[in-house]
C-alpha cells in the first residue's frame, strides 16, 4: 500500500469536479494538476470560490472524485470506495479553520483521540504520547486543561499537536490562522512548519493569509479551478 | 423513565389481575378437578350435578370429592348498611380441599347454622369486617337476605371478578342461596391417593363420567381462568397497548434526546470522521449513548415503579409485587427501545458530513 520512493506524496492530474447536476452543474475544478514533494509546504491561495477548498478536501479523501487521477501517499482516490478513503484519513492529519476540539476532553484527551485510531495502543502509551506531543508544541503546561480554558492560539497548538501526533504522511490544514491575530498566526504557522520539516511531512495548507506566505517553499494560486500560478 | 414506568405499571396491573383472577383456584388443594364444560370463569360457573362427586369416587384413586359451591350474593356493609356483590365459596371446610389462610381455626365454628368467614382482604367498600371482629367478637351481618353471624376472617384477595369473599359451610351457603338447587354444585376437587398417576385417573374419569363435566388438573383450571381473562375480555389487551403506547412515547422521547445531541455535535463527529473515525465507529457510540440512556431511565423507573406499586397495591388491594421475571422483560423491553431510537438517530449522523469542516 505504501508508495514507492520515487512517488510524491500528493500527486494529482486533470483532476475535475462539479456541483450540482444538469442544468445546475458548476464546476468548481478544472484540469488541476498538482504535485507535492516529500517534505515541502505548499501554500494554496486564491479568492473565494477558487475552489481551492473543493481540491483540499478531495485531496483529503473527504469527498469521493469524479474525474481525473489523484494518488495521496500511494492511494488511487479515484477508484477508492469508502472503506479506503477511511483508511487513508487516519493518514493525514488536519487542521480546520476552528481548532473542533472536543470540549469535554482535556487537551491530551484531544490529542490522544487520534492515536486511538491506531492499531496495538493502550491508553496509557496514548496518553504518553499525547503529553509528548503537547509538549513539542510549547503547551506541556496545560495538557490537562480544557479547551474552554485555552486561548484561541493555545487551542490551535493543541489542534496542530492532534494533527502530528499520528505521525501522518500528510497534513493538510485550511484557514488555520484566519481566526488567530497576526504574531499568534505567525507563531502557530512557524511551529507546524517546524515540526513537519523535523518529521519531514509535507504540508498542503489552504489560506489568503498573506502574512504567513513567507513560511512556504511554494505557492499555488487557484482561480476558477485552475493552478494559474506555481 | 417515564416510560419505563409506565410499562412497569401496565405490566404491574396486567399481572395483578391475572394473578388475583387465579388466586381462588390456586387455593385449592386437590389434584384434579371437575368443572362444567361451560364454565368459562369460576365467577360465573355453570352449575353441574352434585352427584358426579360420588360418580368420580368409583375410581379406585379418588380419595375424596369435595363439592365448592361459588355464588354472588349482596353483602351489607356492617359499618354503612350499604349492600354489595360479594364472591360466595361454599364448601366443607374440614375436607381439606382449600388452603385459605385463616380457615384451619375456623372449621368448627363454620359447622353451626348461618356462620360465615370472610375475607379480610376484601375491598374496603364492604366495611371494616376484620376490626369490628377484633372489637365485639363474632357479630351478625345480612348475606343475601339472611342474617348470618361473622365468626372470622380468612385470606384470599380481591380481584376483578369479585370484590370480596365470604366463605361458609355447604348447608349455611344453600341457607344463602335458598334459589339454587340442592344437587348443583360448580366446582368438585378430587383428592387422590398418594402416589396415584394423576393424568390416567384423569384419562379414567373422563371415561367414566357423561359429558356434562370436564376433568381437568390445577394448572389447566387456573389457566383456563387466565385465558378467560386474557382472550374472553379486553382487559388483556388494554394493558398491552397501554405498555406499547408507554414504549412508543418512551422511544420518542430517546429519539429527540439522541437526535439533537447529534445535531449539536454534529461538527465533532464531523471532526472524527474526518480524523478516519468510520460511520461504524460512531454508530457504536450512539448506541452506547442508547444503552446508558436505558439504563438511566431504567434503574430510577424501577424504583419509582416498586414504590407505586406499593401504593397502588394498598389502595386496589391487587397484588402488585415487583418481580424479577417482569424486571428482566422491562429493561428487555427500554433496552430495544433505546436501540430502536438509536437506529433511527443515526441516520441524522450520515449528515456530519467532514467534507463541510473546511
Amino acid at each position: 500500500m505504501h508508495a514507492p520512493v520515487a512517488r510524491p506524496p500528493v500527486d494529482l492530474e486533470g483532476m475535475c469536479y462539479a456541483y450540482g447536476s444538469g442544468e445546475l452543474l458548476r464546476p468548481v475544478l478544472r484540469d488541476v494538476c498538482l504535485a507535492v514533494a516529500p517534505g515541502e509546504i505548499v501554500l494554496l491561495t486564491g479568492p473565494s470560490g477558487s475552489g481551492k477548498t473543493t481540491l483540499l478536501t478531495l485531496i483529503g479523501a473527504l469527498r469521493a472524485m469524479q474525474a481525473g487521477r489523484c494518488t495521496v501517499l500511494g492511494q488511487e482516490l479515484m477508484s477508492a470506495d469508502e472503506a479506503a478513503r477511511v483508511r487513508l484519513r487516519r493518514r493525514i492529519g488536519f487542521i480546520f479553520q476552528n481548532h473542533n476540539l472536543l470540549g469535554f476532553l482535556t487537551a491530551r484527551q484531544n490529542v490522544a483521540m487520534t492515536l486511538e485510531l491506531l492499531p496495538g495502543t493502550n491508553e496509557q502509551e496514548r496518553l504518553a504520547r499525547a503529553g509528548a506531543m503537547l509538549e513539542a508544541v510549547g503547551l506541556g503546561d496545560r495538557a490537562e486543561a480544557l479547551p474552554a480554558k485555552l486561548s484561541g492560539g493555545q487551542r490551535q497548538r493543541v489542534a496542530v499537536a492532534r494533527a502530528l501526533a499520528g505521525e501522518p504522511g500528510l497534513v493538510l490544514a485550511d484557514e488555520a490562522t484566519a481566526a488567530l491575530d497576526r504574531q499568534t498566526g505567525h507563531e502557530v504557522m512557524s511551529l507546524l512548519r517546524d515540526l513537519a520539516k523535523q518529521r519531514g511531512v509535507p504540508i498542503l495548507m489552504v489560506t489568503h493569509d498573506p502574512r504567513i506566505l513567507d513560511l512556504a517553499d511554494r505557492v499555488v494560486a487557484i482561480e476558477d479551478g485552475r493552478v494559474v500560478a506555481g | 423513565m417515564f416510560a419505563c414506568v409506565l410499562v412497569f405499571m401496565q405490566f404491574g396491573f396486567r399481572s395483578a389481575l391475572f394473578d388475583s383472577a387465579t388466586s381462588l383456584p390456586q387455593a385449592l388443594r386437590a389434584e384434579l378437578f371437575l368443572v362444567h364444560p361451560l364454565t368459562q370463569a369460576l365467577f360465573r360457573s355453570e352449575p353441574m350435578p352434585r352427584s358426579r362427586a360420588f360418580q368420580a369416587l368409583a375410581v379406585p384413586e379418588v380419595a375424596s370429592a369435595v363439592p365448592i359451591y361459588l355464588a354472588q350474593a349482596n353483602w351489607r356493609n356492617p359499618v354503612t348498611g350499604r349492600k354489595r356483590a360479594a364472591q360466595l365459596v361454599g364448601l366443607d371446610a374440614e375436607a381439606g380441599a382449600v388452603d385459605f389462610p385463616g380457615l384451619a381455626a375456623l372449621v368448627e365454628a363454620l359447622k353451626r347454622p348461618d356462620t360465615v368467614a370472610f375475607d379480610r382482604r376484601s375491598r374496603p367498600e364492604f366495611g371494616d369486617v376484620a376490626g369490628k371482629l377484633a372489637r365485639e367478637g363474632p357479630f351478625v351481618a345480612e348475606l343475601g337476605n339472611r342474617r348470618v353471624v361473622v365468626v372470622g376472617t380468612v385470606e384470599l384477595g380481591a380481584s376483578f371478578g369479585a370484590d370480596g369473599n365470604v366463605v361458609l359451610s355447604e348447608t349455611n351457603f344453600r341457607r344463602v342461596m335458598t334459589q339454587r338447587l340442592a344437587s348443583n354444585t360448580d366446582l368438585i376437587a378430587l383428592r387422590l391417593h398418594p402416589g396415584a398417576d394423576v393424568a390416567a385417573v384423569a384419562a379414567r374419569l373422563a371415561s367414566v363420567l357423561p359429558g356434562d363435566v370436564r376433568v381437568v388438573t390445577q394448572a389447566e383450571l387456573v389457566a383456563w381462568e387466565r385465558r378467560y381473562w386474557e382472550e374472553g375480555t379486553a382487559i388483556g389487551f388494554i394493558f398491552n397497548f397501554g405498555s406499547l403506547m408507554g414504549l412508543i412515547v418512551g422511544m420518542v422521547i430517546v429519539y429527540q434526546i439522541l437526535f439533537s445531541d447529534i445535531a449539536t455535535h454534529l461538527r465533532q463527529y464531523a471532526t472524527l470522521k474526518a480524523m478516519g473515525y468510520s460511520q461504524g465507529y460512531l454508530q457504536r457510540v450512539v448506541m452506547g449513548a442508547a444503552l446508558i440512556l436505558a439504563l438511566l431511565g431504567f434503574v430510577p423507573g424501577m424504583l419509582l415503579s416498586s414504590a407505586l406499586y406499593g401504593l397502588v397495591a394498598g389502595a386496589t388491594l391487587l397484588p402488585l409485587h415487583m418481580e424479577t421475571p417482569r424486571a428482566v422483560l422491562v429493561f428487555a423491553l427500554i433496552f430495544a427501545m433505546c436501540i430502536t431510537a438509536g437506529l433511527l438517530a443515526m441516520r441524522k449522523l450520515r449528515e456530519a458530513d467532514p467534507a463541510d469542516m473546511f
